[in-house]
């Protein structure tokens, strides 16, 4: 279940005002945002703070429409929220009052046509995935971050949406947990075969994730450039694959273009 | 074992992630729960000591405070002739039925005025103006148009109850968590099924808060109106009891309002925390 995501020309402006002076003017959020995503690619999305990451990933999800340009997945005009394609966000977005298999089972009452005993099996099924079954039971006030997000996750994929859609989703986490969720996040992907588009402020996320990176630059937002990943995971065997030459090579590339800008006046003041 | 606040709230324990590894809470010894319980009871008794000898040592006059036995003789002789039933029950009547018009009406009406945001802006200054008016206040204009019967009186409780109700449900709905609401919509989810199963669950704890509060205020406010005009209720047995010169049956029939204050308000909270478990 995957599919391959459009985008064309795509630019998002917003009305706000300026705090100095009270003007009302334009932000651009995105320019000119041009990306192709294969089905079943894993593509991530890197950029400074405010460059326009995640209205990329409202736009794709249906939540917001573009000012300009077009959206499509498997040749289809995104025209609002669909089944088609789930979202992981940072903060877990989980149901408080209901436990674990409830969350993941409140996805399946969306998609609808299933009975109760069929729900609970899917969503017990996805909870194994993710390696929570012995937590169904919880609430979500009873798990730590990252099994909170495991839900989310199981959540997103109950459905088998074809595309998957994640915002910083381990940005909260230490970074034991957030290392051992990117494994596992790898091996559900390739078992599962959905497209993903993950998005992240941190390059070594970025890079041991992707199969291309996707590097943007701020104010206004645009996709610089888009970096082919080519790690021979298999050799790396048991040993970090963070600790091969070839991935300090993509990270300090991906660093530098990251650099390399058009300075903005506020980072021009902050030098100053 | 700490005494003061300072070394009560200062004292090391498992930090809540110690807590979450060992999966355990940290264990209050048995002797310290005994304690605590046993110098709860020794308030109480205190209390109950001070209200028996203040008057019998004749540092007041025991035909206005009688000592407490004498209260609670008299309570007992009321509850076995029928006549605390009797008033009990006109009083729960009425409370119970102001709080649940009450409570019908609120919810629904709170909720619909925060889904709207317009409607909301329009209505929470005046609302606000209802709310601060105290009910008692209005009791002469409710018994000049409804008259001094059930209906005033049960009119009553419903305003009073009205308002913590309806506030809360409006603020309960409108502070929903938007990450919450984005899901929601991420899902596909419609307006109806995302109220039913994501806004109306996330402000049950808040709309709680005021239902406990309307508890409090309809037996309270009903034992105002009872005690200017009626022929039955607590608040009446109060006053006929004053007027009677039948002092410890009127003590006895205070007594009683406490104790049903504290029985709905014990009942409430616990409904409270059953409701809002989840909100850690």
């Amino acid at each position: 279940m995957s599919a391959r995501i459009d985008l064309s020309d795509v630019g998002q402006v917003f009305w706000v005002q300026d705090d100095a002076d009270k003007q009302k003017r334009q932000f651009v959020a995105l320019e000119d945002v041009d990306l192709t995503v294969s089905a079943g690619e894993f593509l991530t999305l890197v950029g400074p703070s405010g460059c326009g990451k995640s209205t990329i990933l409202d736009l794709i999800s249906g939540l917001t429409k573009p000012s300009a340009g077009t959206l499509r997945i498997d040749g289809r005009p995104i025209t609002g929220p669909g089944l088609d394609r789930s979202v992981v966000f940072q903060q877990y977005t989980l149901l408080p009052w209901r436990t674990a298999r409830a969350n993941v089972e409140f996805a399946l009452e969306a998609k609808g046509g299933l009975t109760k005993a069929e729900r609970v099996r899917i969503a017990d099924e996805y909870l194994e995935l993710v390696g929570l079954s012995e937590f169904a039971n919880r609430l979500p006030g009873e798990l730590s971050g990252g099994m909170k997000q495991r839900v989310a996750i199981a959540r997103s994929l109950s459905y088998q949406p074809e595309v998957l859609l994640m915002d910083e989703p381990f940005g909260a986490l230490d970074a034991q947990t957030r290392e051992r969720l990117q494994e596992e996040l790898l091996g559900i992907w390739r078992r599962t075969g959905t497209t993903v588009v993950f998005i992240t402020h941190d390059i070594d996320e970025a890079v041991f994730l992707g199969q291309r990176v996707a590097v943007m630059s701020a104010a206004p937002g645009r996709i610089r450039e888009v970096v082919d990943i080519r790690l021979d995971r298999s050799a790396a065997g048991d040993d970090d694959i963070r600790g091969t030459q070839a991935f300090a090579g993509y990270r300090h590339r991906i660093w530098s273009l990251l650099r390399e800008r058009t300075g903005r006046p506020e980072e021009v003041a902050s030098v100053a | 074992m700490p005494s003061t606040l300072l070394d009560e709230r200062t004292d090391t324990g498992l930090n809540p992630r110690q807590r979450q590894a060992a999966r355990a809470t940290q264990v209050t010894s048995y002797a310290t729960r005994l304690g605590r319980i046993g110098r709860g009871l020794l308030g109480f008794a205190l209390l109950a000591l001070i209200w028996e000898f203040v008057p019998r040592l004749g540092l007041v006059d025991s035909y206005f405070l009688p000592p407490l036995h004498t209260v609670l003789s008299a309570w007992w002789e009321m509850v076995q002739d029928g006549t605390l039933w009797t008033n009990l029950r006109a009083s729960l009547v009425r409370s119970a039925t102001g709080f649940s018009i009450a409570l019908a009406i609120a919810i629904p009406l709170g909720a619909a005025i925060a889904w709207y945001r317009p409607t909301r802006e329009v209505l929470t200054p005046p609302l606000e103006v209802f709310r601060n008016t105290a009910a008692l206040a209005l009791l002469p204009v409710f018994q000049l148009i409804l008259g001094i019967g059930e209906t005033s009186k049960i009119a009553i409780v419903t305003y009073a109850c009205f308002f913590p109700v309806l506030l809360s449900t409006i603020s309960g709905v409108s502070t929903v968590d938007p990450q919450l609401l984005r899901s929601a919509k991420v899902l596909g989810l419609g307006p109806v099924t995302t109220f039913r199963k994501v806004v109306f669950p996330a402000a049950v704890p808040t709309i709680f808060t005021g239902i406990r509060i309307s508890g409090a205020a309809a037996i309270l406010v009903l034992i105002a109106a009872e005690l200017i005009g009626a022929t039955a209720g607590l608040g009446f047995l109060i006053n006929y009891s004053e007027m009677n010169f039948l002092i410890p049956k009127m003590y006895a029939a205070i007594l009683t309002t406490t104790l049903l204050g504290l029985t709905v308000n014990y009942g409430l909270v616990g409904l409270e925390r059953r409701f809002s478990r989840w909100r850690a």
